[in-house]
């Protein structure tokens, strides 16, 4: 549900209200208000940065995912950043867990392929701004010879299976692709009941819609901050992924510079 | 916000739509789950908006292990051209902030579709019934005018109850009663808009409670069914009905042994 302020709050129960009375031009003109500061902006820092055909785009959303990226693909200096998202919201928070006015995603470029383009997004956009995100970026590259691979996190506990084996054995993957997709996934399908949201649902969808070759690979893991067993699960799904290296196992101090700065300050055991 | 699947658009002019309001225990959401894949529709659509939270997910009512991994979104329409039916099944919450701008989308396309009648699958809190709501059928139904013209008479003959209005403040006498659907979502919303633009549509919505509203979804399909006859009414109870393989583990996983 959304708030006088504008936030979108989860709800938990399906219970829902009646429609509200219709709005007076007032109301209408503070929702239009309100609607504005939900913008999503998308900034390009050279003007051709998204206007190749043949687009190999790989998102990563969750922390997990995004790490991965960071201590194995990134790494090498092969990259360049060429743009960022920014969006506003309270829930905000970055792979540090620290509210920060860095944008909640930034792309990257390979310097020798420039067909291929990364975005890490470290930051979390909200249900309201999914669509307006993905429509944004999306429909910001030449469609034609586009295809989109999606890395996300989700808790192990949200996977629903009769056969507990199978979620005992986490961090595992599974993914689902959209019917222009040629790709042989690397990892078993999504299976029923189970269905993706977020950013990785709003992407594959506008990619299922417009005939896009995708696919999302979800990493169902029990870890709740990055976790170096976790990131190299994603590695299965870079096997499908052409042009990109993914780079050897890292260095422990690479893996400390992600890991420690999730480390919660607790004084509960001083 | 209709993008069909195949290059060349359906045809809707002269179908009847059925589509559910997202409303307390999604007992229109889950009923038409059950025709869907009961009648084994077939899927000729996409709904692409920003008003509903995306989501995706296996196919719902796959029968084999070749369509088991195709890809279903938020909002779809499926359609059986024989019985000249078209379905809207709408899969996540709306974005409260937008309601009525979906409301709007949903009624300039029923209007360009040209579908002959709408249908609106809904539900309402069962605790929120007055006196006289307590007794009888939980099942109740609205009409536009012009679905009086068209179908009053057939619901009439079927002995199905009409959705009563109530005074806002029992007892006060002055009180002017007025229609409410407390739980219903969009449903009042989308009844208004029918009246207004001169649809030809009918609610049909039961008053439940949350927690298993399985149950619920089959007493109102099979209550819809007495109308719309659209599976042979001469099977009794719930084997008329397909449930989807989408109905596995609505309420999560359960208990891992290990923890004992």
């Amino acid at each position: 549900m959304a708030t006088f302020f504008g936030e979108v709050l989860s709800v938990s129960s399906r219970a829902v209200d009646e429609d509200e009375e219709d709005e007076n031009d007032e109301d209408e003109e503070i929702l239009k208000e309100l609607d504005e500061t939900r913008e999503v902006h998308l900034e390009w820092y050279q003007s051709n940065s998204n206007l190749m055909t043949d687009t190999n785009l790989i998102i990563a959303v969750g922390r997990n995912a995004a790490s991965f990226l960071s201590v194995y693909v990134l790494t090498s200096a092969s990259w360049e950043a060429v743009g960022h998202a920014s969006v506003s919201n309270a829930g905000s928070q970055t792979i540090c867990g620290q509210t920060s006015t860095e944008p909640a995603c930034v792309f990257y470029r390979k310097k020798d392929n420039r067909a291929v383009i990364l975005c890490q997004i470290s930051g979390y956009i909200e249900e309201d701004q999914q669509f307006q995100w993905t429509e944004k970026v999306l429909g910001g590259f030449k469609q034609k010879g586009l295809s989109v691979t999606v890395l996300s996190d989700s808790p192990v506990a949200e996977y629903k299976n009769m056969d507990h084996a199978s979620s005992s054995s986490s961090p595992f993957l599974l993914c689902l692709q959209t019917k222009s997709s040629t790709t042989n996934p690397q990892c078993p399908l999504l299976e029923q009941p189970n269905i993706f949201t977020g950013i990785q649902a709003a992407v594959l969808s506008h990619c299922q819609v417009n005939q896009i070759p995708a696919v999302a690979y979800q990493c169902y893991s029990d870890a709740i901050s990055p976790d170096s067993i976790t990131m190299d699960t994603y590695k299965l799904a870079f096997t499908s992924v052409g042009d990109i290296k993914v780079g050897p196992l890292p260095s422990a101090d690479i893996f400390n510079k992600f890991i420690k700065t999730n480390h919660i300050q607790s004084n509960l055991y001083i | 916000m209709f993008i069909p699947v195949e290059a060349t658009p359906p045809s809707f002019k002269g179908f009847t739509l059925i589509l559910p309001a997202i409303a307390v225990g999604n007992v229109a959401q889950l009923a038409v789950d059950l025709i869907v894949s009961t009648l084994s529709m077939k899927r000729v659509g996409y709904m692409h908006t920003d008003c509903l939270v995306p989501m995706v997910g296996p196919n719902p009512y796959a029968t084999s292990a070749e369509d088991a991994g195709e890809i279903h979104t938020t909002a779809e329409v499926y359609t059986d051209a024989e019985k000249k039916l078209a379905v809207l099944q709408i899969r996540s919450p709306l974005i409260q902030s937008r309601s009525k701008k979906f409301r709007k989308l949903l009624v300039s396309w029923i209007k360009a579709s040209e579908f002959s009648r709408t249908v609106v699958l809904s539900s309402s809190h069962a605790y929120q019934r007055d006196d006289q709501q307590l007794k009888g059928t939980p099942l109740r139904y609205l009409v536009t005018p012009a679905m009086r013209t068209a179908s009053g008479p057939a619901l009439t003959e079927l002995g199905w109850m009409e959705m009563e209005r109530l005074s806002p403040f029992p007892g006060l006498v002055e009180a002017v009663p007025r229609l409410s659907i407390p739980g219903g979502g969009v449903t009042k919303g989308l009844f208004t808009d029918g009246c207004q633009e001169e649809l030809c549509l009918a609610v049909v919505l039961v008053f439940c409670s949350e927690g298993d509203n399985v149950p619920d979804a089959f007493t109102l399909v099979n209550h819809l069914n007495e109308w719309l006859l659209l599976v042979d009414n001469d099977k009794r109870g719930a084997q008329k009905w397909k449930v989807p393989g989408s109905w596995r583990l609505l309420f999560g996983s359960s208990h891992p042994p290990s923890i004992f």
